[in-house]
């Protein structure tokens, strides 16, 4: 049964590497906003569920493959994520920590009673014309799908990486993360780019969801799913760290896979909310604890 | 003092109307969903004692409820052992839960989002281990026997459960009611306030605060055994359900955090809204949508829920406004 | 009754406090003094348990309080108060000083008879049961003042509570922290008012960039060269001009 488990262990963690860049791309919108906003989006799980339920449609009746529609979702997420800090969490919240966690708590609840009210509770997956070709690696086969979101991923948190380094928006927001009153003092519209942040941040849920759809399923409650996941990937690598997120990302997605290869399916589950805990109790600043 | 008498008066008259009331009420519905309201005002006014008095959020408020309906079945289906006494098992359990998770959390001086999330963390880890180890029936889940009788604390009328819920819910509402003129309930209000000042002030805030969660937990472990020996079948998503850690903080929130009456009245306003939203539309989720729309709503307009709401317009001078401006202490 | 032995602390590169000595005896009145960021507030929190000296002792009535937690401190008699005022903001007035007096008694009865005596004290009767965010600077420096001593202190540490005051409520709180020291409380305050602490002080110590530069008595220390210097060159020449 061991010696089973150990020689499948080489593919559990390739398999947890690919999922792991996604989990990334997910943190990452995480820890953009709380490293900008010092706030903690709770809806977070459920926007992504949104986002897996947008590339789903696009697919079902537009037959627009889900990596095509990376290049929509994603806009549209971030215009999204915008609004709905601009007019709805910003003002509603008057800056109070706890209020802004209650708030999208509010409104995770929405959106996952919104899918069940609108979409119904059934799993739903796409069939890709490649979805069951793979590589074959000798010890495993890697289906395409996973090979494609994984260097997808990759590629989206090099964009956003150079975003934030290279133009003058990500300066700005730079600059509101490190010193929030002296950005405001030379003339930066802080609130402005706060929603802007917010933004990014869902549209990485976005680009995230068309890459987790091929790959995975959506209902209304795999949000859920990720709301742990996210958080302790954020908490892991340091609340608002980007190289702490890419790091975290993988390390959950391998421990994931592989806690379930060696304790099986139910107790494998127990590795995120154990490594939150532990983190956030003996090390609550994260392996890289550091400002974005 | 007179105040204070004419308001006891009121309150022993209520609760007079609400002992008689089975007997008016012929409808199994109606006592149903009242036994659910009590029920639910119980456990937010176990949610309300740490954070509407002592200012610490959970998410995870489920886990007490959890680990005591686990303790008393556990109890009941392997050694048979009484669930009138077993109740008081799950209590203890629940307290010593709440010891654990409360050292723990703020020993290490997590509050705010982290307190909050770090118990939902354990409320998912309690749901895994339940489902992961074999004395919990697992995934199967347990199943309990009917066999009314008080020393089951079973009962063949809803009524039974009716009182049930009801005398939890007094307790509930006694205990806060001492809260509301003692030292500990004093400290903890401080707590919310002011950490700093409070500590400055020689209360001793990692005790005041584990002793509160303790508190929490062990009313938590009472409701445990109630729903349990109600419905006679438990398995982990419902013993660890993160939907009625949302309820809890959601009906006190609506009815106001950190006052007596704050959980009863949002769980008799949620429940009724609940109640007519499936009136007209019996659609799974519409209900919850419109508890996330409250919780919205009252966060950003009336942040001391309902009752606060009241009493500003009663008298407008008095400023107990909860989002005060936190500035940081220069130590 | 408190003594100070070589106690430092750095934040990072920072020296915020730099082996300080001092000493505070039974029945005084002992002003710290000292430009803006001079280590005062730190020195205060490190006494009261609120941070830890990286190096150092600091003993109260011959015992060591070194990490000890505040409320310990509180317990053993020395309580500080907060330069940025840090008032329960949703309670009353009378509220606020109950958290205070409860520290030595669990009766809400006697806590609330503590409370009013304490608020007779320092003037604060009228505003018994006014919301605390409603009051004024003044009242909120008082409220700190007020909270601190129900606990019944052997030892006050009072963090500049007259900033932001004006004149006449200055003289109100000199006279206050005056019948305070006369009912048998020992005073250890910070202050910039140069006149209150010329008129308050039995002797003082001069804190610079974390450094104890000059100690004795306040006109003495005034006069002291360095000291004169320290505020010249942190601008605040007036400030000595017009307490001299
Ligand atoms: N928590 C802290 N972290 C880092 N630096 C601090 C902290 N508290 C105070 N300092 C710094 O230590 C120095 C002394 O501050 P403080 O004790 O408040 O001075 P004072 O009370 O004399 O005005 C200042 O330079 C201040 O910026
Ligand atoms: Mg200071």
């Amino acid at each position: 049964m061991i010696s089973a488990s150990l020689s499948m262990l080489p593919a559990a963690i390739i398999n947890g590497l690919m999922y792991g860049a996604i989990y990334a791309l997910v943190a990452l919108g995480l820890t953009l906003i709380y490293g900008v906003l010092h706030i903690i989006n709770f809806a977070h799980g459920a926007m992504l569920m949104l986002a897996l339920y947008a590339a789903f449609f696009l697919f079902h009746l537009f037959n627009i493959d889900p990596y095509f529609s990376i290049l929509i979702v994603t806009p549209c997420a971030g215009i999204f994520g915008y609004m709905i800090y601009r007019y709805g969490i910003g003002p509603l919240a008057k800056g109070k920590d706890q209020n802004i966690l209650l708030i999208t708590l509010g409104l995770s609840i929405i959106i996952e009673n919104g899918a069940l009210f609108f979409f119904s509770g059934d799993q739903q997956t796409v069939n890709l014309s490649y979805g069951f070709e793979a590589f074959d690696l000798g010890f495993m086969y890697l289906s395409y799908p996973k090979v494609i979101s994984f260097f997808a991923a990759l590629l989206m948190c090099a964009i956003l990486w150079a975003a934030m380094s290279l133009t003058d928006m990500g300066r700005a927001i730079r600059a509101v993360a490190k010193e929030r009153q002296g950005a405001r003092l030379v003339g930066i519209n802080v609130e402005r780019i706060f929603a802007v942040t917010f933004g990014i941040g869902i549209a990485c849920l976005g680009a995230a969801g068309c890459m987790m759809l091929p790959i995975f399923y959506v209902d209304p409650y795999t949000g859920n799913i990720f709301v742990l996941v996210a958080f302790t990937i954020v908490v892991l690598g340091g609340m608002g760290s980007v190289v702490g997120a890419l790091v975290g990302g993988f390390i959950i997605g391998i421990t994931e896979s592989v806690g379930g290869l060696l304790l099986g399916e139910s107790l494998g589950q127990i590795g995120i909310s154990l490594i939150f805990i532990l983190i956030l109790i003996f090390r609550p600043t994260g392996l890289f604890g550091s400002k974005v | 003092m007179t105040n204070f008498r004419n308001h006891l008066y009121f309150l022993l008259l209520g609760a007079l109307a609400l002992i008689v009331l089975p007997y008016f009420i012929s409808s199994r519905f109606y006592i149903d969903v009242l036994t659910l309201i009590f029920f639910t005002a119980y456990l937010g006014q176990s949610w309300n004692i740490l954070g509407g008095y002592a200012g610490q959020f959970s998410f995870g408020g489920v886990m007490f409820f959890g680990t005591g309906a686990y303790v008393s079945s556990i109890l009941l289906t392997t050694f048979g052992f009484p669930p009138i006494f077993g109740i008081f098992l799950a209590i203890l359990g629940g307290a010593f839960l709440g010891l654990i998770v409360g050292y723990m959390s703020f020993r290490s001086g997590l509050k705010g989002s982290y307190f909050a999330l770090i118990t939902l963390a354990f409320a998912e880890l309690l749901r895994v281990l339940a489902n992961s180890v074999e004395f919990t029936g697992g995934g199967v889940g347990l199943f309990l026997t009917y066999a009314p009788g008080l020393s089951n604390l079973q009962f063949e009328s809803p009524v039974g459960f009716y009182y049930f819920a009801l005398i939890l819910m007094f307790i509930s509402i006694a205990i806060v009611y001492w809260l509301e003129s003692s030292r500990f309930g004093a400290q903890l209000v401080a707590i919310r306030e002011n950490e700093d000042a409070a500590e400055a002030l020689g209360i001793n805030t990692l005790k005041c605060k584990i002793y509160a969660i303790m508190i929490m937990g062990a009313m938590g472990g009472a409701a445990g055994t109630f729903y349990a020996q109600k419905y006679l079948y438990l398995d982990p998503p419902i013993a660890y359900s993160i939907h009625l850690s949302v309820e809890m903080l959601l009906v006190t929130i609506v009815g106001g955090m950190g006052t007596i009456f704050g959980p009863l009245v949002g769980a008799f306003v949620l429940h009724t809204v609940n109640e007519i939203a499936r009136h007209f539309i019996d659609t799974p989720g519409l209900s919850l949508i419109v508890y996330g729309l409250i919780l919205i709503i009252i966060i950003g307009y009336l942040p001391n829920g309902l009752i606060g709401a009241f009493k500003k317009k009663e008298k407008k001078s008095d400023s107990t406004s909860l989002d005060k401006k936190t500035s940081r202490g220069d130590s | 009754m408190l003594k100070v032995n070589n106690v430092t602390k750095r934040f990072g590169g920072l020296v915020a406090v730099s082996s300080v000595d001092l000493e505070v005896n039974e029945k005084e009145i002992v002003s710290l003094i000292g430009p803006n960021g001079a280590g005062k507030t730190t020195l205060f929190a490190m006494v009261a348990g609120f941070l830890k000296a990286d190096e150092g002792k600091v003993d109260f009535e011959n015992a060591s309080v070194l990490g000890m937690r505040p409320h310990q401190i509180c317990k053993l008699g020395m309580v500080r108060t907060f330069q940025i005022t840090q008032p329960f903001a949703g309670l009353t007035t009378l509220e606020n000083i109950m958290v205070g007096a409860y520290s030595n008694t669990s009766e809400t009865d006697l806590a609330r008879t503590k409370a009013e005596e304490v608020a007779e004290v320092v003037g604060m009767t009228s505003l018994l049961n006014q919301g605390a965010d409603g009051l004024t600077v003044a009242g909120r420096k008082r409220l700190e003042l007020a909270r601190a001593l129900a606990t019944d202190p052997k030892l006050l540490l009072l963090d500049e509570v007259m900033a932001g005051l004006n004149p006449t409520e200055i003289d109100d709180i000199v006279t206050v922290i005056k019948g305070i020291r006369d009912r048998g409380v020992t005073i250890f305050l910070i202050e910039h008012v140069m006149k209150a602490v010329m008129n308050l002080s039995d002797r003082t110590y001069v804190l610079n960039d974390g450094k104890l530069i000059a100690s004795g008595t306040p006109s003495s220390v005034a006069e002291d060269p360095q000291v004169i210097e320290a505020y010249l060159g942190h601008g605040a020449a007036e400030a000595m001009a017009e307490g001299a």
